[in-house]
């Protein structure tokens, strides 16, 4: 439907805006940034903080603009002394509540709080009074809750439910004693949570942080007794650059590789690598199902946070998961085998380490059953954010530094491998690859459209050799609880399912760099300049098939055979069970 | 032979815990003694109003109300009233009492016409779990007018034409609310009553549907049929197990005898309604958070727009109204709407109903015509205060009220006249306050409720009204600061223009309108420690007088032994020890203690 | 005293009763309702219950339980005082009235005595202002109470 045009007057001044809008959005299109907080445009309006608010002539108290429509000939002031100093005491109320601790922070000169505070100008504290008082939950391998820092603006709560459909957070009790909580209180690590991390890129304050381990990691990189092995993810060099100011989009790969090593790490590998022998053996894997040797559709196992919720949330289509473990593990269980037998060193002399751009990797690392000869298959991981952080306490510069190639054997990636970071990503080198073992022909048209860009579901068609592939990629895992009611619905509906914990895919991961001064996280236009980083890789390089990997091809000869053998099932393939608590996704319920 | 006579008792709350199940069962034997069985009947009624007198009971005709009845005054009353037609006039109450008014023009064939009872006309009259009592008074006629007679829009021009505004508190035009509603095209839309009576001290509209059930009912449907909605629900405190039980009984019969279900009085409008329990929350009285409730969730207000009437509950359209003014429907439909609109102020129309409370003679339930003054209401109605004290605060509104002083007892009850006063309508609680009670100390008590009762949602609310608090309660400890009234000022004002709802937006209502009326007091708290009504503890104490005979009564009442003294002589406080219970105070027969 | 079974039957018929019409899930507050009536007071495992039957999160119904006051998340004393704050026995002296109970029982608002007896509770007005200052044990209201009447009522709990 086609929007009306009508004249609203801001500050005095007339202007043509479309019916439909809320104050906010037609500000913010005219020029006019309205403070805020609680407002985020990938949730639903709460209208909770009350620091967008403005004055409407006419009306009696003021309004908030995130939810309030502009209406023909309507009147508002955005900028008065009353309504200036109507949010300078708002914003006073929720700093008079909150721990007066920034510069011990985790989140200083990166809170939005912060930000918010300076630009009201508040310089004396009038009503200050009792503060809220709760311990830290600490239980969770990923994601730690500080209460004492939630300013109660919603946005885990809705993320969590409205995007993800984990539902892990809720408020809970009342009036000034309200806390955000799972449910019972229990401990974080005994709830539904997936550790997908999105709570903690939503929050505007440090009321969620990722479990840090910088501090052992700095102390383990000064231990001359240990190899230190690290393996990067594919988008975090598509977003590390942002946290050193740059506009996203720009791709580091060569130049963390040098970082890595200037931090003191003896091998820096690359986790494009194992993406490409992931393909490997998923793509043989789906081949084998789709010639009837298992259930279809095939769904993948990439993601930590989608392989938790699978668990929890969707225990009857376990059997579709694919074996397969995550590019992350896979390389873990090769730097503990292979890689140790190489350099002729006992694998409990390595420190493994993953830097990823994803909390629910640290989940990962943690369960038992991917755990290598005894051994856990990663040390540690690190997020983007983390090793960013490391770089600027090290001094390292990373925006001038010289890049500098990965280490062999486990270094070398194809295009294929690059963009398994985007949503969409893995089937498109899972297809590049398949398509190539099943019919002994080169797919030759190898960048699939229909599977990139940000729609929360995307399906698509291949053919191969004469017999049609029904795919579909999801991200978040909201989108992928209604692919998976579509496939319970018709379990014939595809073959082949992508799923991606997260936003975007783990481009949005949530151990990604804060959204910078004038973005909101999550921002859309962000996550498609890191996709299209990554996609950049790809086109980059000339190999573009996992397959054609010549060092993963040598890792096949030397070691493991063919994939899908004997050791590669032993090393490169999980299993997965039911896990308790029972995740529920409500068919209708909103949670307020 | 007697003739047939009816005795009404009333079941009221007050009047259960003063036994009146102790005068029923004296009643049936009395009855059954002098084979009166059958002849005589026995009704039991909603609240009759009368609490303070409570237990109390009703012989009709005659019209007597009896009061303060305890179960051996029973034999008297059945043998000298029913048998001897002589009415006790040892228990008959006060015949200039309003009630008793209120009775005596029962049966008078102007019933609708003179009186001042509209919502409450039925109540004590009826058998309230009886639906043909209902029925014998006109019940369910105007549902019948509507649905043979009338077209959607018209019942919607009547309500319009009638004034009425919502009862609830804010006073939105009744009409316009149900035009609203009506304009929206949908497959579905939902009607609520508002039962969630949540103030502290205001029992209108349990007493309403203790007492009357079906007047509620037939409101909702007639209200159902003008906007085209297919499903009501009755939103009701949980704590009012006997209001549920009658709104059960009624629905039940009320849907046997067609007036609920398909096709209503073969008509072919369908309507039927369901109770949902509250679970203690005050909050859930604003209408968007009574609707998440209904739903099955927090009790979180939303911001509005879009407003109920347009997407409310389910997301669908839904007309909000509370118990009175549905209870106000079936009579405006009956005695039209230009008669309706005749009684009251030029804004304000009909009536409304008071819980009146307090320091006041006649504590009960009234209803008054818009446009009586608060004097009448308190002197006339409420028969003064009590004890030879000197009032010295009216409260309305409950905690989104504010406190007038006697400067605005000349104010007529109507939405605006009462918001000009710096108080507000509310949904009907009135206390009254005499020179004991302390400003103050009435602020921080209301504020403490809503500060309990606020939602957590907005900051506001949440982080506002707990420093006021703070402040106040430092006030009240005699830690006030210099600049404490300005702030409490600063916080009020920005707490009532930016909160979410309305809960939070006259949460400071109390404090501002005691600030601006009694600003004196603040200042003698904050400035001078002093507690002028010796209420707040910490700021009074207790001393002895010359006038002490020495009578020992104050050293044995004093729970902590703070008082010493030899019989016959003057006696003393040891102010250390004392915790200021004021037992002493209350104890001595010589006003030889001081308080202050 | 219902067997623990038939407490679970019963819950579960309420809950099919519910999910037969229309949006089940907001029934929720009616289910706490019957659960509370029927175990006293809403722990985890009815909780977990619920959830699993109505299919709504947990966290969902948490917060729920928690944002209204009528529900108990702790086992409930044989009596249950509660004292009533309304208005006007506010005015009347029931915060004496409290303090008492408090101090007799030493307990404070929410809590269960030692020895299971009672539970205290505070109260918007209970309707009965004509007998201002009250409190209610269990389903029987105590009117114009003192803080001396206030003790002896307790203590003729224990002589029974």
């Amino acid at each position: 439907m086609e929007s009306k045009t009508i004249t609203i007057t801001i500050d005095g001044k007339t202007y043509q805006t479309q019916e439909g809008l809320t104050i906010m959005q037609a500000a913010d299109q005219l020029g006019f940034h309205i403070p805020r907080l609680c407002y985020h445009p990938k949730l639903s309006i709460e209208g909770a903080c009350r620091v967008c608010i403005v004055e409407v002539e006419g009306v009696r108290t003021y309004v908030a603009s995130c939810a309030y429509p502009v209406m023909d000939g309507m009147k508002i002031r955005t900028n008065t002394q009353e309504i200036r100093r109507a949010r300078r005491d708002i914003v006073e109320l929720i700093l008079d509540n909150h721990p007066q601790d920034c510069h011990t922070c985790e989140r200083d000169s990166n809170c939005e709080l912060q930000r918010l505070a300076a630009s009201m100008g508040i310089r004396k504290r009038h009503f200050e009074g009792e503060r809220k008082k709760y311990e830290k939950d600490l239980t969770s391998t990923s994601v730690i809750r500080d209460p004492n820092k939630c300013i109660l603006c919603g946005r885990c709560v809705r993320i969590c439910s409205e995007v993800q459909k984990v539902t892990a957070l809720g408020h809970a009790h009342r009036g000034f004693q309200t806390v955000v909580m799972p449910a019972y209180n229990m401990p974080f690590r005994d709830s539904v949570c997936t550790t997908c991390g999105q709570c903690i890129n939503v929050c505007p304050t440090a009321a969620f942080v990722e479990k840090v381990y910088t501090q052992d990691l700095f102390a383990k990189l000064n231990d001359p007794s240990i190899i230190k092995v690290a393996q990067v993810a594919p988008s975090v060099r598509a977003a590390i650059g942002e946290a050193f100011g740059l506009e996203p989009g720009r791709a580091m790969e060569r130049e963390i590789a040098a970082a890595l090593r200037r931090l003191g790490f003896d091998y820096v590998f690359d986790t494009q690598f194992s993406a490409d022998l992931t393909i490997m053996e998923e793509a043989s894997e789906f081949l084998e199902r789709f010639q009837g040797k298992g259930k279809l559709p095939m769904i993948t196992s990439c993601s930590s946070a989608w392989m938790k919720c699978v668990e929890q949330f969707h225990p009857d289509l376990l059997e579709n998961v694919s074996t397969c473990k995550s590019p992350m593990s896979m390389m873990g269980a090769l730097v503990r085998t292979y890689f140790a037998d190489k350099i002729k060193k006992d694998p409990k002399e390595i420190l493994s380490v993953a830097v990823m751009c994803c909390t629910a990797k640290k989940y990962e690392a943690s369960r038992p059953e991917l755990m290598v000869n005894g051994l856990p298959a990663i040390d540690m991981v690190v997020t983007t954010r983390e090793i960013a952080w490391m770089f600027k306490s090290a001094g390292i510069d990373l925006l001038h530094i010289k890049g500098e190639d990965f280490d062999e054997p486990l270094g070398l990636s194809s295009g294929a491998g690059a963009i398994f970071g985007a949503t969409g990503g893995v089937m498109e080198a899972a297809i590049r690859t398949a398509y190539e073992l099943y019919t002994g022909e080169t797919l030759m048209d190898i960048e699939l459209e229909s599977l990139r860009g940000l729609a929360g579901i995307k399906e698509g068609k291949v053919t191969i050799d004469g017999k049609e592939i029904r795919v579909a990629v999801a991200h978040g895992l909201g989108n992928a609880a209604t692919v998976l009611d579509m496939v319970r619905k018709d379990p014939d509906r595809f073959h082949f399912v992508e799923i991606m914990g997260c936003p975007g895919g783990c481009i949005g991961g949530g151990g990604q760099p804060y959204a910078g001064i004038n973005s909101m996280p999550l921002d859309e236009e962000c996550l498609k300049k890191r996709a299209e980083a990554l996609y950049g890789i790809d086109r980059r390089k000339t190999i573009r098939r996992s397959h054609e990997n010549p060092d993963v091809q040598r890792l096949y000869k030397d070691f493991l055979g063919r994939p899908l053998s004997a050791k590669s099932h032993q090393l490169l393939h999980t299993h997965y069970k039911v896990k308790e608590p029972r995740g529920i996704i409500p068919q209708e319920l909103k949670v307020r | 032979m007697p003739r047939r006579y009816v005795i009404t008792l009333c079941d009221g709350p007050t009047c259960i815990h003063k036994r009146s199940k102790e005068l029923e069962a004296a009643i049936e034997t009395e009855l059954t003694r002098h084979e009166l069985t059958g002849r005589v009947s026995v009704n039991l009624s909603g609240c009759l109003g009368m609490c303070a007198q409570g237990p109390v009971m009703a012989i009709n005709p005659q019209y007597t109300v009896y009061g303060n009845v305890t179960a051996d005054d029973i034999p008297e009353i059945v043998s000298s009233h029913i048998l001897k037609k002589k009415p006790v006039a040892r228990l008959a109450i006060d015949e200039d009492h309003l009630y008793n008014r209120f009775f005596r023009v029962f049966g008078d064939i102007n019933f609708f016409g003179k009186q001042m009872r509209i919502v409450l006309r039925n109540c004590g009259i009826i058998d309230p779990e009886n639906i043909d009592d209902y029925l014998s008074v006109r019940g369910y006629e105007a549902l019948a007018k509507v649905l043979t007679d009338m077209k959607p829009a018209d019942v919607i021009a009547q309500v319009k034409t009638s004034g009425l505004r919502g009862r609830g508190g804010a006073g939105f035009p009744t009409g316009i609310k149900w035009e609203l509603a009506a304009r929206q095209k949908t497959d579905e839309k939902f009607l609520i009553c508002n039962a969630d009576e949540g103030d502290p001290g205001a029992f209108m509209d349990r007493s309403t549907i203790e007492g009357d059930p079906h007047t509620v009912l037939e409101g909702m449907i007639i209200g159902a049929y003008a906007v085209g909605a297919s499903k009501g629900f009755v939103y009701i405190r949980a704590e009012y197990p006997l209001a549920i039980k009658r709104l059960e009984k009624a629905i039940a019969d009320a849907r046997r005898e067609c007036f609920l279900g398909k096709n209503i009085l073969g008509s072919d409008f369908s309507f039927d309604i369901e109770i949902r329990l509250g679970a203690g929350a005050f909050v859930c009285g604003e209408e968007t958070a009574l609707i998440h409730s209904i739903e099955g969730h927090r009790g979180m207000p939303r911001p509005r727009p879009p407003y109920p009437s347009v997407q409310g509950l389910f997301d669908k359209p839904t007309l909000i109204n509370n118990v009175e003014t549905w209870a106000n429907i079936p009579v405006i439909i009956l005695d039209g709407a230009e008669w309706f609109s005749s009684i009251g102020t030029e804004k304000s129309k009909g009536t409304k109903v008071f819980a009146l409370a307090g320091k006041i003679k006649n504590t009960g339930l009234i209803e008054v015509p818009m446009g009586v003054t608060l004097r009448s209401i308190i002197y006339d109605i409420g028969g003064g205060i009590p004890n030879n004290k000197k009032f010295k605060a009216l409260q309305t509104g409950g905690p989104s009220g504010g406190c007038l002083s006697e400067d605005y007892l000349d104010t007529k009850i109507d939405y605006e006249s009462l918001a000009a006063a710096g108080s507000i309508m509310g949904s009907g609680g009135m206390i009254v306050m005499d020179e004991d009670s302390c400003m103050v100390n009435i602020a921080r008590f209301f504020l403490e409720f809503t500060q309990n009762e606020s939602c957590g949602k907005c900051t506001p609310c949440r982080e506002g009204t707990k420093r006021m608090l703070e402040i106040l309660t430092r006030i009240t400890e005699g830690k006030g600061q210099e600049g404490d009234i300005e702030r409490l000022e600063r916080l009020g004002n920005l707490i009532k223009k930016a909160s979410l709802c309305g809960l939070g937006q006259s949460a400071p209502n109390p404090v501002l309108s005691t600030i601006k009326n009694f600003r004196s007091e603040y200042e003698e708290h904050i400035k001078q420690k002093k507690c002028r009504a010796g209420a707040c503890t910490a700021l009074t104490g207790y001393e002895i007088t010359d006038k002490c005979v020495g009578c020992t009564a104050c050293r044995k009442v004093c729970p902590v032994g703070a008082i010493t003294g030899n019989p016959k002589s003057r006696h003393f406080i040891d102010q250390g020890k004392c915790v200021k219970c004021g037992l002493c105070f209350d104890t001595c027969k010589f006003s030889a203690i001081k308080k202050g | 005293m219902i067997a623990a079974e038939d407490k679970k039957t019963a819950l579960k018929e309420f809950m099919e009763k519910a999910k037969s019409g229309d949006h089940p899930e907001s029934q929720l507050i009616a289910i706490l309702h019957r659960a509370q009536e029927l175990y006293g007071h809403l722990d985890q495992a009815v909780m977990d219950d619920i959830a699993l039957t109505m299919n709504i999160p947990t966290a969902h119904i948490w917060g729920v339980a928690t944002f209204y006051h009528y529900f108990n998340l702790k086992p409930k004393g044989k009596h249950s005082i509660s004292v009533c704050l309304g208005t006007a026995c506010y005015v009347k002296g029931a915060a004496q009235v409290l303090e008492t109970v408090k101090k007799e029982l030493k307990i404070d608002i929410g809590e269960t005595t030692q020895d299971g007896m009672f539970t205290l509770t505070e109260t918007r007005c209970l309707g009965t202002c004509g007998l201002a200052p009250v409190m209610m044990i269990d389903d029987k209201v105590y009117g114009a109470l003192t803080p001396k009447k206030t003790v002896e009522i307790i203590q003729s709990f224990y002589k029974k």
